[in-house]
């Protein structure tokens, strides 16, 4: 059977969690989608805008350097760092802001962590003329303030956001507020495959390009399906991305969340490694939460991998096993985003670091033969900030 | 007394049942425990306790702000469950719990309704609990005899509207406005035509919430609903007032909505 179910569940995670008065409008989006979803109109224009605007395909590029460096497994790298705006997000506005404007929606709001989906919305709506508002935590803007000015180049408006935590959890929660506000001239385009159904799903199959790409290339190059597919895991939309076109075939799936200083620290957003299903932001899903269901703060170098909640389906794959979850601290996710610095002249982004920092640890342990493909969701431009401060840290 | 009970006993007066929000635990445990003997004599109807919580996506600063402050003082739900146990011989009218549904979902529905029916909670509303999400929650608490209020809203449709009534027991919450808690100086045009609409669909009373916050508002609302809310305008009181004027303006003001609350 296909997930999601009729009331948008996986199993039993996801679902529809917000306040009434978006019931109706989630329910008119989902209509919206499934139509457009086989209109041959709408996805031969999603495919131009991807094809020549977003630069899709992405290579698949098989990185020798590094999979002789490790002395094992064949590794595959799919470039989703070489896309317009520097990593995969753009995949998925340009699809819900086509649709938006289908559905007549003028006004695009979304909510934004590291900037990455923020400047990829504010993208898409300068490209299709739509009215942009992005939330985005205080404490975030500070750490990204080349991506606010981006946005603003876009002309986009970015709202700080003052509550709670300052970072991305309280940017949805603002971002949900504006939306149960303005709910009939607005489409909140949400950025991961979180939140209540449609979302979940319509991310998915947006981000789902990424693995079909990919076991196409793959067919080409090597003549079968790959042994692993390795993907970071925050909101979980490029590892959903990856995923999903593999469902069911014999190919081992791993999603690599964030450790930050160490689970058992405490200070980490590891979701599915070390969470307990909760309800947040629309969907029943693993979070990361205390005894009296309160959401806890979390912790990551990579902005993008640092929120409390994680995508209902991947809450599902884990349950049933589909895909494994591990985890890897912020010190290995700088080795590797070091490594293949040096050894392919790619500057990861930290999140994209993550995943290449488990393989790092799992190569070396398979035969020649196998072949892992890992996805490189953005490029590390965005990160140069963080890394320099680390490095001015340890040189004292 | 039970939910239905004090509408009817209120409505045969001529009268609307006022119906206060304070957040659980705020702004400190003795002033809240004291806040509801000060709602009850003042004339409130009924109270709804708000228990925070981190994310509340459907509040506006006011409500955000209380529920932050409680949070830091320690006051989730299990506290506030047990504060409402010990005292809940000091007020007679009806006491509702709102709040998220994470922290009910994560104590257990079956501990929760252990709790409630300690502290003689009458009602729930959960405004991240839509009906569909429910089957099991209204099961339970309508075991317990205690009352599921559902809530419509402006884009809800009168058939739907008709569905979630027939989910809802005590009284159907109709949010006035699309948008989060807080106070709007005007109320919406619509507002009169959409409560009327609803009398069509259901028999239960209809209690408005969000955004009312004077005696004119609640006068120009009555004849049109059988309960007001009035949430972060009380709020807001309490956080401007200095601490031994607060039962005296919050007496006053009360009675007030409830005065202007004759038809």
């Amino acid at each position: 059977m296909r997930f999601p179910d009729k009331g948008g569940k996986f199993g039993k995670f996801g679902g529809k969690f917000v306040p009434e008065t978006l019931i109706p409008l989630l329910h008119e989006l989902e209509e919206a989608y499934l139509y457009y979803r086989k209109d041959k109109d709408f996805q031969r224009e999603l495919t131009y805008y991807l094809k020549e605007y977003a630069g899709r395909p992405t290579p698949l590029y098989y990185a020798k350097r590094l999979t002789h460096q490790l002395g094992g497994a064949r590794i595959y790298l799919k470039r989703e760092d070489l896309l317009h705006t520097g990593a995969h997000k753009i995949n998925n506005t340009l699809g819900q802001a086509l649709l938006a404007k289908r559905m007549g929606k003028r006004r695009i709001i979304a909510e934004t962590g590291a900037g990455q989906h923020g400047v990829a919305t504010a993208t898409a709506c300068a490209l299709l003329g739509l009215e942009c508002v992005v939330y985005m935590g205080e404490v975030d803007m500070e750490r990204q303030k080349m991506n606010v000015f981006r946005m603003k180049l876009l002309g986009a408006e970015v709202r700080p956001v003052k509550t709670g935590s300052r970072t991305l959890k309280d940017a949805i929660n603002e971002a949900i507020r504006d939306w149960v506000t303005n709910v009939r001239t607005t489409h909140y385009l949400i950025g991961s495959v979180v939140g209540p159904h449609p979302y979940p799903m319509m991310v998915r199959d947006f981000q789902s390009i990424i693995g079909k790409e990919v076991k196409r290339d793959i067919l080409k190059k090597e003549g079968r399906i790959p042994d692993y597919l390795i993907a970071c895991v925050g909101g979980g939309s490029n590892s959903m991305g990856l995923f999903y076109p593999f469902v069911g075939k014999k190919v081992k799936m791993i999603g690599v969340e964030a450790g930050g200083m160490g689970i058992h620290t405490g200070k980490h957003s590891a979701t599915l490694n070390a969470g307990t299903p909760g309800i947040l932001h629309g969907a029943y899903t693993y979070l990361l939460q205390d005894e009296e269901g309160q959401i806890k703060e979390t912790h990551s170098i990579a902005p993008g991998l640092d929120y409390p909640g994680v995508g209902p389906e991947h809450s599902y794959f884990k349950e049933t096993g589909i895909v494994e979850y591990t985890s890897v601290t912020d010190e290995e996710a700088k080795e590797a985003f070091h490594l293949l610095s040096r050894l392919e002249g790619i500057i990861p982004a930290l999140e994209s670091a993550h995943a290449l920092a488990y393989t790092l640890k799992l190569a070396p342990t398979l035969e020649k033969e196998k072949i892992i493909v890992v996805n490189l969701s953005g490029r590390g431009d965005k990160d140069l900030g963080i890394i320099l401060e680390d490095e001015n840290k340890r040189s004292f | 007394m039970k939910i239905k009970e004090v509408f009817e006993e209120t409505l045969r007066k001529g009268k609307r049942v006022i119906i206060p929000y304070i957040t659980g635990g705020f702004p400190d445990p003795r002033t809240f425990l004291e806040l509801l003997e000060c709602l009850q004599e003042a004339g409130a109807g009924m109270i709804e306790v708000g228990v925070p919580f981190s994310d509340p996506v459907a509040d506006g600063p006011v409500i955000q702000e209380s529920s932050q402050k409680a949070l830091e003082m320690g006051m989730g739900l299990k506290k506030i469950l047990s504060l409402l146990i010990q005292n809940r011989h000091r007020v007679n009218i009806p006491l509702i719990l709102m709040g998220y549904y994470n922290p009910f979902f994560k104590m257990g529905i079956d501990e929760l309704m252990k709790l409630a029916k300690e502290a003689d909670i009458k009602g729930f509303i959960v405004p991240d609990l839509p009906v569909e999400e429910a089957k099991d929650w209204t099961s339970k608490l309508k075991k317990e005899s205690i009352d599921t209020i559902f809530l419509v809203a402006p884009t809800t449709s009168m058939e739907r509207a008709r569905v979630i009534a027939s989910f809802t027991t005590g009284f159907l919450y109709c949010i006035s406005v699309t948008g989060v808690t807080g106070m709007r100086e005007k109320l919406p045009e619509y507002l009169k035509d959409y409560l009327k609409s609803l009398r069509k669909v259901t028999s239960l009373p209809r209690a408005v919430g969000f955004g009312i916050s004077s005696p004119q508002q609640v006068k120009e609302i009555s004849p049109y609903a059988e309960g007001i809310v009035v949430g972060s305008a009380l709020i807001k009181l309490i956080m401007e007032t200095e601490k031994k004027e607060i039962y005296r303006k919050v007496r006053n003001f009360i009675s007030s909505l409830v005065e202007a609350s004759h038809v």
